[in-house]
């Protein structure tokens, strides 16, 4: 345990709504991520339809998904900025104590974030008056660059679960070592779960809004086009998420037993442990099966730690479940659409696959922010697991409560103008050139 | 070495920030000025234009020096964001209200969404500048004390200091702002454009000039330590430099020599934030954190320096080619493809 090096913790009353502004940051800037993550290829794919075919009308949809993936960079750019400023404004203790330990992967993230501003830029802007294939080469940056961006923000989240890299001495940090804390062994499986999320998340929804037209009666190739592509990419990644998450599980039942113990509620350590289903029906054994893949293992339970040391049982459980039903649920859509189309090649007929799909974009939006939840909800009472509390990072300023209502408001203004700008780019009929 | 090579990085991303998104904000102010929807249409037109393209590369100069702030002098970060917690958390939120309403504003479809988002962008691209310059002066004069917002939460930033330094850093992006857009009005062939950016040029330098020099007075008489470092050794250098750059500035826009007056504007901007980190020298928080009190550990520092330089070779090409492109005209969105 540490308290840090700016003088331990302080009085704060509002260290919940620190928590909670510091949640709602995250929860509108995650979805943004999404759409960097997945739509940079997705568009790049259309592109190279484009070349590849020379028909007008993959061009004419890419650009118009470029302009959308502009506005929602942009949002994202100021949104992120946000997170960069709470980091201190509200974490200053955790920062001053623990950033020169995990702020190498940040700098890395930055160049990375360099990388998409300018390529995007030239991207978007230079539909006209770049050679195609020059303008094709300017998009591989942005994918690249979004991976190498969310690799690492997700190892510093990967640190803050398992930190490596350092040791303490007398309550002190001392013998840093970025790239050992740059590399800790949660990075991958959070990487490849965060960017496969991604894609269902940008797949899902940008394939809602052409259900959502399909349903109005707009069906014709380009709305088919932006169906299929859209569609595809989410379906083919979520079966794959559920192999993923079960590696996550397993991660997190070896390594933060506590934490595992809160997604299931499992108060007593417990050999064999059950798996409860809404309404009460218990599984015996399942709970240690899906844990550790063997039905008799011993699963810790929360009272393994004192109480102060558990994390909030009630929302990380119920994230947790919500996570992993919507998950299913999707993968279930997704093999619908790839079955018909792999076997009968066409799309789903019945009204409900498309009304399904208008609700699937919004639902893995929802599972996102849960997974975030369950993850981060189940840490506490920690910011760097076992080493330093939340309630010592946080700030001794004053005004939180002020703070959060007025970036509340201010998000809530941003988010509906975005909304309503990106509806009406979708709106008017493709200009397809020759 | 190290904790002064960490504090050159963190300077060039200051610098960078300063003349680059501040011209950005800048351009956000002759927007905010422009007057009405019909009478300042043009230049409305001319700053979307130049601007579009650049200002997120711009923005991330600032994300950039938070974190070789954060990572090469950690102590000092924490510090500095609690006690000047109410300016950064206002100019962050300026941020999201500059960056989204400029996003947004060109799908605006009526007069009064297009008014509403452009009064926002605007009034954002005043505030967002004026806010981190107060930042930075409550550093400047003394008022950041190494702890857990261990300053005084508004004093710290509302001495006289502070508030020069604010309405500096908003007249010299607007300086910077008028000199870059009336060259780029001159590659576009606006001839109208380029004499209504010149007059702004020269009245907006004449203004920053004015407050450079007040700022000086008030440093003299608030922060002694600071003026007695402005106006010796190479505090005075930049000092005088920045006034040099200044007024060849406003002899080169005076000769309409616009593409050359971009850097002499830059140069002069630039000099006073070199100005500011020398006379500082070797504190990075006065009167009592000096950089090398306040640096990471040597591994972390070696780390920082050696991805910084690894990734400026692969940003520098980059950026070059994203300017280029942008001030040759070849980036500009257009919705019906060409013919």
């Amino acid at each position: 345990m540490i308290d840090g090096v700016l003088g331990g913790p302080v009085d704060q009353d509002y260290l919940q709504q620190a928590r909670q502004m510091q949640a709602m940051s995250f929860a509108v800037h995650i979805p943004l991520v999404c759409f960097g993550i997945a739509f940079p290829a997705m568009v790049l794919f259309l592109e190279g339809l484009w070349l590849r075919t020379g028909d007008p009308l993959y061009r004419a949809l890419a650009k118009r998904w470029s302009k959308a993936m502009l506005i929602l960079f942009a949002v994202g750019v100021v949104t992120g900025t946000i997170l960069s400023f709470e980091m201190g404004l509200l974490w200053p203790e955790f920062m001053a104590t623990f950033a020169d330990v995990f702020g190498l992967a940040f700098l890395i993230e930055g160049y990375s974030f360099f990388i998409e501003a300018i390529f995007i830029a030239i991207y978007v802007y230079g539909w006209e008056r770049l050679s195609p294939r020059t303008h094709m080469a300017a998009g591989v940056p942005i994918v690249l660059a979004g991976i190498t961006g969310s690799l690492m923000v997700i190892s510093v989240n990967g640190w803050m679960n398992q930190p490596t890299g350092f040791s303490i001495r007398n309550g002190e940090v001392v013998d840093v070592k970025p790239l050992a804390a740059l590399f800790n062994d949660n990075l991958w499986h959070e990487l490849v779960h965060m960017y496969l999320a991604g894609f269902i998340v940008a797949g899902f929804l940008v394939a809602g809004v052409y259900a959502f037209g399909w349903l109005r009666g707009r069906r014709d190739r380009h709305h088919r086009i932006g169906l299929v592509v859209a569609l595809s990419v989410a379906a083919l990644a979520t079966p794959a998420q559920l192999l993923v998450g079960d590696w996550a599980a397993r991660t997190v039942a070896e390594r933060q037993p506590v934490k595992l113990a809160a997604f299931e509620g499992l108060e007593e350590t417990t050999k064999g442990a059950p798996f409860s289903l809404p309404g009460g029906i218990e599984i015996s054994k399942l709970l240690s099966l899906l844990a550790f893949h063997d039905p008799n293992a011993t699963v810790t339970g929360l009272d393994s730690v004192p109480e102060d040391d558990r994390p909030p049982t009630g929302i990380v459980k119920l994230s947790f479940r919500l996570m992993v039903f919507i998950g299913s649920a999707l993968a279930a859509l997704g093999a619908w659409f790839v079955w018909l189309w792999w076997r009968r090649g066409r799309l789903p007929r019945s009204v409900w696959f498309y009304r399904a799909l208008v609700a699937a974009g919004p639902a893995a939006l929802v599972a996102l922010i849960a997974g975030w939840v369950t993850t981060e909800v189940g840490r506490q009472p920690w910011v760097v697991y076992h080493v330093m509390r939340t309630e010592s990072a946080v700030t001794g300023a004053s005004g939180v409560p002020v703070g959060f209502a007025v970036l509340a408001l201010v998000y809530a203004g941003l988010a509906t103008v975005a909304f309503v700008m990106l509806r009406r780019l979708s709106r008017p009929p493709l200009e397809v050139g020759p | 070495m190290l904790p002064d090579l960490t504090a050159g990085v963190a300077l060039l991303a200051l610098t960078a920030y300063v003349v680059l998104g501040g011209a950005d904000f800048g351009a956000g102010f002759w927007d905010l000025t422009a007057g009405g929807a019909k009478r300042g249409a043009p230049v409305r037109a001319m700053i979307k234009r130049a601007m579009s393209p650049v200002w997120e590369a711009n923005h991330v100069w600032l994300i950039f020096l938070l974190v070789v702030l954060w990572t090469g002098f950690p102590e000092a970060f924490g510090s500095i964001t609690s006690t000047l917690a109410i300016p950064l958390f206002v100019a962050a939120l300026g941020i999201v209200l500059r960056g989204g309403a400029f996003a947004l504003k060109g799908e605006a479809a009526t007069i009064a969404e297009a008014r509403a988002l452009g009064a926002t962008f605007a009034l954002a691209s005043v505030i967002v500048p004026f806010f981190l310059g107060a930042a930075a002066g409550a550093i400047a004069a003394g008022e950041v004390p190494v702890g857990n917002a261990s300053g005084d939460e508004w004093s710290s930033w509302t001495q006289s200091t502070s508030i020069l330094v604010g309405a500096l850093a908003v007249a010299a992006g607007a300086h910077l702002a008028a000199v870059f857009l009336g060259a780029d009005s001159r590659r576009a062939g606006e001839t109208e454009l380029v004499h209504a950016f010149r007059a702004r040029a020269l009245g907006s330098g004449v203004v920053a000039g004015a407050l450079a020099i007040a700022g000086l007075l008030v440093v003299r008489s608030d922060v002694p330590d600071l003026y007695d470092d402005l106006t010796s050794g190479a505090g005075l250098a930049c000092v005088l430099a920045s006034g040099a750059a200044g007024l060849v500035t406003l002899w080169l826009e005076w000769r309409e020599r616009f593409e050359l007056a971009r850097y002499t504007a830059a140069a002069a901007v630039g000099a006073i934030v070199a100005g500011w980190a020398v006379a500082q020298e070797p504190y990075l928080l006065p009167p009592e954190l000096t950089v090398h009190e306040a640096a990471a550990p040597d591994a972390t520092l070696v780390a920082l320096l050696v991805a910084t330089g690894l990734g400026l070779l692969i940003l520098i090409p980059a950026l070059t080619w994203l300017f280029r492109l942008a001030l040759s005209g070849r980036l500009v969105y257009e919705d019906k493809p060409r013919p």
